[in-house]
């Protein structure tokens, strides 16, 4: 029986209501216990870790990551992309299914959980197409990918176009209770555009795309999901009118759930002054304005949790026009890092609640038994030191692909290990 | 061939820049600085026919990726005015085609020793980046709609030849400033020197948020042409757009070309100024465009003299004792703390 003690650390578990200085005990991959029951001493373990200063958190979960295997090894494999997520505190990760060919048979399912498990990093959990060959045309065999193992269902990279078809999907995902994750775009409305609309993409010459883009589509499968029960996932909301659809949905009882990204709570369009290739991405960096509604729509739970969007994108392909340049950065090694500077650090929101959207939530939404340390509960853990200031070196990071704009950016907070059913999978330095 | 004061001065010392890429980062002195160095071109070069030695030795290269007969005969003309070599890349005829990078292309030109490229492209921030990758100055001839420095600038000292100082001059852009480079790089230039600038034009062209940098919009140009010293018609640039801005181009000459009736109701001594090419009938009647007020053909001859000054400016001998240029090129997200 292999044991392993992380000792003294500040252990937080929203799911048990836990913020308090202790030990935990894990056995055989599983949480045993957290403290000493009864008082008891808890004895030798085969492996113990001094936790002290250090957050002890459920191990987090990227619901939205971009590992792009098969068909674009060259910007990330689910190998590299993996190994990112760990060096980024992420034990399980969603991989989205916008590859080549995109995933939406049992076959390509299948695929993924072998390389994952041959790379033997964190958890992959497979995130299948909404539509066959992600055409939007008519709905993937939705339910053998359910038993194939899929958790969750997107066409992401582009909106569910037909209106129709996604009415179909949500009816139809329902039996499953699995989540319908969207992609929010009007596309006509964004067309051609490489930045959002606004005054710096006015001063530039630069085509936008507009908030109501993202806003129209989100009204639009909001009043879808209430009118057939369905689940919806918002990704990557990045407005403050989508916020407040979204708070305004939930409020009526809409089974509706969002994420935001790092970039989005952090990076403005003005960072496109700089023609910088790193700052596009779909959707773009909005106004301060937007920003501030995000950071208070996950400090209120109106955005239920953080995810990255991890889009790795080679080197060359980025080095482009801003118009030919693919839009998408990294996020799997900078999210927690940002996160903490700009949500913790800043007073905005406590340790319970960024574990809660870093790892319950997005545990919960994908149904997967992950997000907590409940004793019995797989022993994924992230350890972060809260206080660690680092500085971001793209030439270091385990993806692929360097496409961050945050290359030399000072960051506080940062995953020292991750611990993937009770094996200490990295550690910091 | 003419000796002049330029010969011996070298460029001076407050001039810094290697690159010229827009004219939103030139303070006012800088632009004073380069129309004043064009004036002198002019004047040096009797009217710009004649050739100075200044940028012998120099080799210039024109690196256009879109289509441009004026800008970039304007430029190969400045430059050999001036003694400089120049050699044109035009991107039919490269290894873009064969699916090279712009990047690339152009590291591979600089590697054969060259001192400037002037450079065209379709998507804005292009020269920016050129200048990031290149050690050699790069000068925007047009990136999209962003900036068209030179275009703006040479609008400005055909102005400023008539009117003078710029200061309180109240300049009307008309037509699509939605796609205008043009536009962009005169209202920056205009704004810096102290003019007022009204754009007009349809609102799918001529977006209200311009107010916000400290401009004023209208969509009436019979409202604001009694108030205009000079009129700038900016072309539709249909090959840009989306979906046409408006029904049709008969309403949009209806509301928007300046006409005689027009004309009329303006002060005596308006200018008119048309970048060109002129779409007579939709931005500007024919008997317009060759009115006395017109200055659209002294402008092609004064885009000599500014792409003269930007050249020496940019790729000129320095004084003794100056030290090298800055790069001025926009650099990537400042690192620090979020």
């Amino acid at each position: 029986m292999a044991t392993l003690l992380i000792r003294s650390g500040r252990v937080v578990d929203p799911v048990q209501g836990i913020d308090r200085i202790d030990d935990v005990l894990v056995r055989d991959g599983q949480i045993v216990s957290i403290g000493h029951p009864g008082g008891q001493p808890l004895g030798r373990a085969d492996e113990t870790i001094d936790a002290e200063g250090l957050v002890v958190a459920p191990g987090l979960v990227d619901m939205h990551v971009h590992l792009r295997e098969p068909g674009r090894e060259e910007d990330e494999t689910i190998e590299t992309g993996t190994q990112a997520a760990l060096a980024g505190g992420f034990t399980s990760v969603a991989c989205i299914p916008n590859t080549e060919p995109p995933i939406d048979t049992q076959a390509a399912v299948e695929f993924i959980h072998q390389k994952a498990a041959r790379a033997d990093t964190c958890n992959v959990f497979v995130v299948a197409c909404v539509s066959r060959n992600r055409e939007g045309k008519e709905l993937a065999e939705i339910g053998q990918l359910v038993e194939a193992g899929a958790v969750a269902f997107s066409d992401d990279g582009a909106p569910v176009y037909d209106a129709e078809l996604m009415r179909r999907a949500f009816e139809y995902c329902r039996m499953f209770d699995k989540p319908i994750l969207a992609h929010e775009e009007v596309l006509e409305l964004s067309r051609g555009g490489v930045m959002h609309e606004g005054l710096v993409s006015l001063v530039l010459g630069l085509t936008g795309m507009p908030a109501a883009a993202e806003e129209v589509m989100i009204g639009r499968d909001i009043a879808l999901a209430d009118v057939t029960g369905g689940r919806l996932h918002a990704m990557h909301v990045s407005t403050a009118g989508g916020v407040a659809l979204i708070r305004e949905a939930k409020k009526r009882g809409s089974r509706v759930t969002a994420e935001a990204c790092p970039h989005h709570f952090t990076l403005t369009d003005e960072s496109l002054r700089g023609f910088d290739s790193n700052c596009k991405m779909s959707p773009p960096l909005r106004t301060q304005a937007d920003v501030e509604a995000i950071i208070e729509g996950l400090v209120d739970g109106t955005i239920d949790c953080i995810a990255t969007d991890h889009a790795p994108h080679a080197r060359e392909k980025k080095m482009l026009e801003l118009d030919r340049a693919p839009f998408g950065i990294l996020g799997l090694e900078t999210a927690v890092g940002l996160s903490v500077t700009r949500l913790v650090a800043t007073g905005r929101m406590g340790w319970p609640r960024l574990i809660e959207a870093m790892s319950t939530l997005p545990a919960r939404i994908l149904g997967i038994n992950r997000g907590t340390l409940r004793p019995g509960a797989v022993a994924d853990i992230t350890l972060i030191d809260p206080n660690l200031s680092w500085r971001v070196d793209a030439g270091t990071f385990r993806s692929k692909s360097v496409n961050s704009p945050f290359h030399g950016w000072t960051l506080q907070g940062r995953a020292v290990a991750t611990i993937v059913g009770g094996r200490v999978k990295y550690r910091l330095g | 061939m003419p000796t002049s004061p330029l010969d011996q001065q070298g460029v001076p010392s407050h001039w810094t820049h290697r690159h010229l890429l827009d004219l939103e980062r030139l303070t006012a002195d800088e632009i004073r600085t380069l129309l004043d160095t064009a004036t002198l071109f002019k004047e040096a070069t009797d009217g710009c026919r004649g050739k100075l030695a200044v940028l012998s030795g120099k080799t210039i290269v024109t690196l256009f990726f879109e289509n441009s007969t004026r800008t970039k005969t304007s430029f190969a003309l400045a430059a050999r005015r001036l003694g400089a070599d120049v050699v044109d890349f035009s991107a039919s005829s490269s290894s873009l085609s064969k699916g090279e990078s712009f990047i690339d292309t152009a590291k591979n030109l600089e590697a054969m020793g060259i001192d400037a490229v002037v450079v065209r492209h379709v998507t804005p921030g292009t020269p920016h980046l050129l200048a990031q990758h290149l050690s050699v100055g790069v000068i925007n001839a047009g990136d999209g709609p962003h900036e068209h420095p030179t275009q703006g600038l040479l609008d400005i000292f055909s102005i400023r030849e008539r009117l003078g100082d710029l200061a309180g001059v109240t300049v009307g852009l008309v037509g699509d400033i939605a796609h205008s480079r043009t536009a962009r790089s005169n209202i920056w230039g205009l704004m810096k020197l102290g003019a007022r600038v009204i754009v007009c034009g349809p609102p799918t062209l001529v977006s209200e948020r311009w107010r916000e940098i400290g401009i004023e919009v209208s969509h009436d140009l019979d409202a604001i042409v009694p108030r205009c010293d000079v009129l700038n018609l900016l072309r539709i640039q249909f090959e840009r757009q989306n979906t046409r801005p408006f029904p049709s181009v008969r309403e949009y000459a209806h509301l928007y070309a300046m006409t005689r009736e027009r004309l009329r109701r303006a002060k005596k001594d308006l200018l008119i100024l048309a970048p060109g090419p002129i779409n007579r009938g939709v931005e500007v009647s024919a008997e317009v465009a060759d009115c006395p007020q017109s200055l659209i053909l002294g402008q092609v001859a004064n885009g000599l003299a500014v792409r003269m000054a930007v050249l020496w400016l940019t790729c000129g001998p320095r004084r003794p004792g100056d030290g090298p240029r800055t790069t001025g090129a926009p650099t990537a997200l400042h690192a620090g703390a979020a």
